[in-house]
């Protein structure tokens, strides 16, 4: 549905998008992972027209970008970083108006504005004026705006930034729900987002694409797929070399870490041999010496993998000349 | 033509549920109400004077009522007019909607030219306060209506231009106050540059007058539609707009 080659985009000092290329297939959800100005947004820019590419090609649908923008904006749904909205002016007139840029045909007019309204739950707001909603009910009209004319690609841009928890659940549970007809781009730098939603994930870093893969084969990939963390209360500090010790001799055990302490709780890392789970030998281990086991998890391996690939934590690359104009 | 007229639609809906089309037109109603007083009054009362000397010189409606209000209305557009133009980029740039309009199947040129009419048209609205105010004269004397209309259209004209080139400087910027100011500035210079008639007559000069907005408007309210005065308008819209979808394009390679 999507396929992109050696995409390229520079500016006068810097180059936001060097030498790209993915493919995304009919009815995948991608999520589009990066830190601030890795270029996730030129790249979804050029997605959808907004601004040609300095070198390479980008095919969506089967048009290519830059030959005929035409076809292409017509099967393209964007919902940019703030959602274009009109503030004076009220939801339904504001998706009827996006529904004929579109060109949906005059007689579909009033149905597909009540559909779209009805799918992203905001026809309850249809009258009131898009200045007066909050933030939740203007990212879902936004959405509404991309889906108006039933594209075949969705292409979001950070479309769950600024909401609160619940929202970004209500948001999450629609994006799913849309999987079905349309192929979806998102982009996002919430981990935990891309492993609800997406099947298959595209980490850029700086301009340049660092990996490509389905979430399950990143993580067995960069070899945390096998670690547990575990928390425990002990008694005091003296206890937490004792604990250490303990988790060590469990059998299949490699390694144990001292990740942090909070008060009397602690947590360590255990990564455990190829071929062992040694889940349930940790969990006796720590009950039958007396102390008390709080937790035990997979620690959140999505991350490390997405750390290991852009070489640090996300903010350190935010002074990186941002590919994005507001 | 219909994603034209779906751009304008929306800019006109923007217009009327802001308060911008309503403080126009209470300020220009208001204006052109004085106006129409002002120079009603004037006729009447040298009418009256004629009359009580005894003497009877040839009065004409047309010439000292309509011709020197239209001219009037004619400058006061060109301080309305930035008004009117100054948020139709500039307000799309700051909010990012501009994003929704060249994501979309349309063009660059339609975007342009509905974004023009629609204050093309919202400028209109207010010269339909000014045909109320008129319509008063014509009810009551007997003016000739033909040299009305074609300095009615001079009006138009005029007011178009300025607002194909109030566009194209709406693009250029994310302030409305900044395009407001760019402009008015813009429009009162082409109005000054009919003043250099005062330096003689050399090339220059006539050049300058050509450029000017305001010359232009004398022959249509003579009730004279001359060619030369058309395309003067007709080529500056066309400028505006050439500029206007310019600059539209140029924001996507920059941006």
């Amino acid at each position: 549905m999507i396929q992109v080659e050696g995409l390229t985009k520079k500016y006068a000092r810097h180059v936001a998008v060097n030498d790209i290329s993915f493919s995304v297939e009919k009815g995948d959800i991608v999520g589009f992972l990066g830190p601030n100005g890795a270029g996730k947004t030129t790249t979804m820019r050029i997605l959808t027209c907004f601004m040609p590419p300095t070198a390479g090609r980008a095919n969506v649908a089967g048009f290519d970008v830059f030959e005929q923008p035409f076809e292409v904006k017509k099967r393209i749904g964007y919902l940019p970083e703030a959602p274009p909205l009109y503030p004076e002016m009220n939801v339904r007139d504001y998706l009827t108006f996006v529904a004929r840029l579109k060109n949906v045909p005059a007689a579909e007019l009033k149905n597909r504005t009540e559909q779209v309204m009805e799918r992203c739950s905001v026809a309850d707001v249809k009258d009131k004026l898009i200045s007066k909603l909050s933030k939740g009910y203007r990212q879902r009209v936004g959405l509404a705006q991309a889906i108006i004319h039933n594209p075949d690609v969705l292409i979001l841009d950070e479309p769950t930034s600024g909401l609160d928890p619940k929202q970004i659940t209500e948001t999450r549970d629609l994006i799913q729900g849309l999987s079905g007809e349309h192929t979806i781009i998102l982009s996002t730098h919430i981990l935990p987002e891309v492993e609800a939603v997406c099947r298959k994930v595209i980490i850029i870093n700086k301009g340049r694409l660092v990996a490509t893969d389905s979430v399950e084969n990143l993580k067995s990939r960069a070899g945390v797929g096998n670690a547990v963390q575990i928390q425990v209360e002990t008694g005091g500090q003296a206890d937490v070399i004792a604990v250490h010790q303990k988790l060590e001799q469990v059998q299949g055990v490699k390694k144990v870490l001292d990740r942090s302490t909070t008060g009397e709780h602690y947590v360590f890392e255990v990564e455990s041999l190829p071929g062992h789970n040694a889940r349930a030998d940790l969990a006796r281990a720590v009950v039958h010496a007396g102390w008390n086991l709080l937790e035990l998890k997979s620690p959140y391996t999505l991350e490390e993998v997405y750390l290991s690939l852009t070489g640090g934590p996300a903010e350190e690359n935010a002074a990186v000349p941002a590919g994005v104009v507001q | 033509m219909r994603n034209i007229w779906t751009i304008c639609r929306r800019e006109l809906y923007s217009y009327f549920v802001s308060p911008i089309a309503w403080v126009l037109l209470t300020i220009f109603a208001l204006l052109s109400g004085v106006f129409t007083y002002d120079m009603a009054g004037l006729f009447v009362r040298a009418g009256f004077e004629s009359q009580m000397q005894g003497q009877s010189f040839p009065m004409n409606i047309n010439e000292q009522v309509l011709a020197p209000l239209l001219s009037n209305i004619s400058v006061i557009g060109l301080f309305l007019i930035p008004l009117i133009s100054m948020r139709l980029f500039a307000e799309e740039k700051r909010q990012m909607t501009i994003e929704l309009l060249v994501t979309s199947p349309i063009h660059d040129t339609e975007i342009v030219i509905g974004k023009w009419l629609s204050a093309v048209l919202m400028y209109g609205a207010l010269l339909v306060v000014l045909l109320a105010d008129v319509a008063f004269l014509f009810i009551y004397g007997n003016p000739d209506w033909k040299p009305f209309l074609t300095g009615f259209l001079g009006v138009l004209l005029q007011g178009a231009c300025i607002l194909a080139l109030g566009t194209f400087i709406s693009t250029l910027t994310k302030n409305q106050i900044v395009a407001g100011a760019i402009g008015f500035a813009l429009a009162l210079l082409l109005w000054i540059l009919s003043w250099s008639t005062s330096f003689g007559s050399s090339p220059t000069v006539q050049v300058l007058n050509y450029l000017s907005i305001i010359s232009h408007q004398d022959t249509f309210t003579r009730g004279v539609i001359d060619s030369k005065d058309v395309i003067y308008y007709l080529s500056m819209i066309f400028l505006g707009l050439f500029l206007t979808t310019r600059s539209l394009e140029s924001l996507r390679w920059r941006a």
